[in-house]
């Protein structure tokens, strides 16, 4: 008998310092993935396959047309520098930075790695470095330093803020000594851009797609976990806070317009936003991009975790939420004209309010249901 | 085995402060004969000499696991990570002046792991175990942020620990001083352990005695599903059946468990059932070391047999000679002051653990939602809670106001805890206007914007959003500024 339960007390221990293994990510909750879930319950697979398939991968497909839809418009505006080809080039612009605003969010694997967001759109931009650069003709733009020189900041700037009418912006874009300043370095800009998204695409495209589809579980290493981690980061950070709640001056207690995604561009800043809200809550309903059809989502989730535990309707107050920011939000006049004729701008700041409602909404009660540990901290709970 | 001879020792007290008065007179008015046999009965379990073989193993498999403890919290950066980068910590109320010390808190954690390693070999024992107590509890005192009960069951059985004379046997003190050496030990001393396993048994299952746990399944619903990845059992855990299973059979493991391994009979059952538990909760939750504790502890329970084959299978490895320690020798307590006093500390002590998870009784509202009187009381995994704090700075005088960006004080896991307990919620407004003082503001006040969700009902307010938190002082009173919770949760 004793001998038994020494042999116990062994083997209990052995097993005490084995499985808890401390692997690489510090985690102590990882579980070896077991068999996926079963028909009837939610499976996470399947809506990973639909983010991925959908939404993701699209996006990014479409995104990389956008760009080289914004190249051809260099062109032409090069080889013939107009008022009418300026306004194409903006328009060109514009759309692929509405584009952009559908992969914003998606900062994971491929996109993180290469740290798309930071490369892309880091505003305010810095004009002098700008206009350093682009006399000079020599700059790394690898280099994280010139972040706030580059991406569509770098390219609103010069499409936009060189002049305060088109006939001066065209009048010093369409100069020949331009050709080996600003137009050189649009089309370094531009080009940066290009090879950065479209290595994203190709990793997406080539492999990632599959180990962020196949990565089902439940640890917070998971692709689940984690992508809604850097879903509600990005809406609380990128869209709430800096495509609003910065230039509104919430944060520092006066109003800072320069701060504004596309500054130079007296009036799209709100668009951006709005792309971008509407991005982030088709998201949630799992909606493909280009398309109403819908497929598996955390709305879905939620709907089947609600099955189970009975109670409030969350998926319906987030996607009112939603809504109720959007037409706040869409009443408002240009964001720059909210912010530099009201003080304090109200209306702005009432708007921000119904924004800044969806924050606890996905952060406290989504992630509540669905049993995700916010910002995964790795330590030991009880 | 060596043979044991008992020694007759009229040096052997009995002490009860209050009891031997109190307790003893009334029977006497009662039955003078029953008084004797209750009175000599409680005696016998205080006093019979026991093998000391259980407190060794205990000591060396704690001593052990703290030591792997200690170097697995260091191994994985935590140190690092939540106690020297962070720039602010929550303190426990008067406890502010216990702060983690730059780089030189790796040398508490260093100082606690090398007195661990001299528990578990029983080397300078007494002085061991008051300098992992002191500085284990140093670690536990610079940030609330990181409490949990398992640790705060590790600080007070190491304070218990200190009047244990767990190096009688089988520890480098006994070698080396044939004098200190003991094989039986006053039974009270093993006891005492146990004591305090049934009380962290007990209560965490009173715990489990609310409408939440056992009428909702809650927080166990939201919980099982997501673990749909676990081997075996991971289809289960979307059926509700399971969930209640789950919550009723946990609660019934904590209330009956002490019993089933105090029962000779029911105890092999016991433990297999402490085994299976306590590895159960580690496969579902990020729970560290604490089930291994916990099996470990419940070891104590068993008789003296099965730790001497234990030490045997030890000693074949360290090869010290266990046979050395097997001297028949009895240690006795004479009724010195000294003696006298340790009683009392001890008394004192489990009385403190008896009344301590009460005291939310002393408080209004409700105790999931309030936190007051929540710690120190056993309530383990009792709630999924989480929550979302956003404070404003206003400028009191021209009502000027800006939001707090939390990351820019706080770390992910700070912000977090800090989202839902009202007391983290004051301490950090304070911390605000203190900043923000400094950065030359005036006339500041600080409201909050909270939201908290408590096993799964949607979130709501948890603190007035117009009450100037600035203004608030922290005490042991109930806070007003806790806005009542909009529902109820019936039970202990």
């Amino acid at each position: 008998m004793q001998r038994i339960w020494g042999i116990v007390l062994v083997m209990t221990l052995i097993w005490a310092c084995s499985s808890d293994n401390g692997s690489g990510s510090g985690m102590s909750d990882d579980v070896d993935p077991g068999p996926g879930p079963t028909a009837e319950t939610f499976a996470r697979g399947p809506m990973l396959a639909n983010w991925a398939d959908n939404i993701i991968i699209p996006a990014y497909t479409d995104f990389s047309e956008r760009l080289s839809g914004l190249s051809a418009e260099l062109e032409a505006f090069k080889a013939e520098s107009s008022e009418a080809n300026l306004v194409a080039l903006r328009n060109a612009w514009l759309e692929a930075y509405k584009a952009w605003q559908h992969i914003d969010m998606f900062e994971i694997g491929p996109a993180e790695a290469v740290g798309l967001r930071l490369n892309l759109n880091s505003y305010p931009s810095d004009t002098t470095i700008i206009e350093s650069y682009a006399s000079k003709g020599t700059y790394d733009l690898k280099l994280p330093s010139n972040r706030v020189a580059k991406g569509f900041p770098a390219l609103d700037y010069l499409i936009n803020g060189l002049g305060e009418s088109d006939t001066i912006i065209v009048a010093k874009l369409g100069s020949e000594t331009a050709k080996t300043t600003y137009i050189a370095y649009m089309d370094a800009v531009l080009k940066d851009m290009r090879e950065l998204s479209d290595q994203v695409l190709s990793e997406w495209q080539q492999g990632y797609r599959d180990t962020f589809v196949n990565n089902e579980g439940a640890s917070a290493t998971a692709s689940v976990d984690r992508f809604v981690n850097d879903y509600i980061f990005y809406y609380e950070k990128f869209l709430r806070a800096g495509k609003m709640g910065i230039p509104l001056g919430v944060f520092s207690g006066n109003t800072l317009p320069g701060n504004l995604e596309g500054y130079y561009d007296n009036d799209i800043s709100k668009v951006l936003f709005l792309e971008s809200l509407n991005v982030s809550q088709d998201f949630f309903n799992g909606k493909h991009f280009a398309s109403d059809a819908k497929g598996e989502s955390l709305a879905a989730y939620l709907d089947a975790l609600n099955a189970i535990k009975g109670g409030e309707d969350l998926k319906k107050i987030i996607n009112d939420q939603f809504d109720t920011a959007r037409e706040q939000v869409t009443a408002l006049g240009t964001f720059r004209e909210e912010i530099e004729n009201n003080d304090p701008p109200s209306n702005m700041l009432l708007a921000y309010d119904e924004v800044q409602r969806i924050v606890p909404l996905l952060k406290v009660d989504m992630v509540s249901a669905m049993s995700i540990s916010i910002a995964y901290v790795d330590s030991d709970g009880d | 085995m060596g043979h044991i001879t008992p020694r007759p020792c009229d040096e052997q007290i009995l002490f009860l402060p209050g009891g031997n008065t109190l307790f003893g007179r009334k029977l006497e008015a009662l039955n003078v004969k029953l008084g004797h046999t209750i009175l000599s009965q409680l005696k016998l379990y205080l006093e019979t000499p026991v093998e000391a073989a259980p407190l060794a193993v205990f000591r060396i498999l704690f001593g052990g696991m703290m030591l792997f403890g200690m170097l697995r919290f260091w191994s994985y950066g935590w140190i690092d990570k939540l106690y020297v980068r962070p720039q602010f910590f929550f303190s426990y109320y008067g406890f502010d002046w216990i702060k983690p010390i730059g780089n030189y808190t790796y040398l508490v954690f260093a100082v606690c792991a090398v007195a661990a390693a001299m528990v578990a070999i029983g080397y300078k024992y007494r002085m061991a175990i008051i300098v992992f107590f002191i500085s284990f509890t140093y670690i536990e005192l610079m940030d609330k942020t990181t409490y949990l009960n398992h640790y705060y069951f590790i600080s007070i059985l190491a304070f218990l620990m200190i009047f244990l004379p767990a190096n009688a046997y089988y520890s480098v003190d006994a070698l080396q001083h044939p004098r200190k050496s003991f094989q039986k030990i006053p039974a009270w001393t093993i006891n005492s352990i146990k004591w305090l396993l049934c009380i962290v048994y007990i209560y965490a299952g009173l715990g489990k005695l609310n409408s939440d746990w056992l009428l909702e399944a809650m927080p166990l619903k939201i919980w099982l599903p997501s673990k749909f990845d676990v081997p075996l059992l991971g289809d289960f855990f979307r059926f509700e059946w399971v969930h209640y299973a789950f919550s009723w059979g946990g609660a019934a493991y904590d209330l009956f468990i002490p019993f089933l391994l105090l029962y000779r009979k029911t105890r092999p059952f016991a433990f297999v059932m402490v085994v299976i538990f306590h590895l159960m909760t580690r496969v579902l939750f990020p729970i560290g070391m604490f089930p291994y504790i916990m099996i470990v502890s419940s070891l104590i329970f068993f008789d003296a047999g099965v730790h001497h084959t234990l030490l045997r299978y030890l000693d074949r490895f360290l090869k010290l000679g266990k046979q050395r320690f097997d001297t028949g020798t009895i240690l006795v307590y004479g009724s010195t002051a000294g003696n006298r006093l340790k009683y009392a500390v001890l008394l004192v002590f489990f009385g403190i653990q008896l009344l301590l998870p009460w005291r939310y009784l002393a408080y209004p509202g409700e105790l999931f939602w309030t936190e007051e009187g929540y710690r120190f009381s056993w309530r383990v995994m009792l709630m999924e809670k989480s929550g979302y704090a956003q404070f404003k700075i206003v400028d009191g005088k021209t009502g000027s106001y800006f939001y707090v960006d939390n990351t820019d004080f706080l770390t992910p896991f700070q912000e977090k805890q800090m989202a839902f307990q009202p007391d983290f919620i004051l301490e950090y407004a304070h911390f605000l206007k203190d900043h923000f003082k400094k950065d030359g503001h005036k006339h500041i006040q600080v409201f909050v914007e909270s939201y908290v969700s408590l096993n799964g009902r949607l979130s709501t307010p948890m603190v007035d959003p117009r009450v100037d938190l600035a203004a608030q002082k922290e005490s042991f009173e109930h806070k007003p500024w806790i806005t009542p919770f909009n529902d109820v949760i019936k039970g202990i």
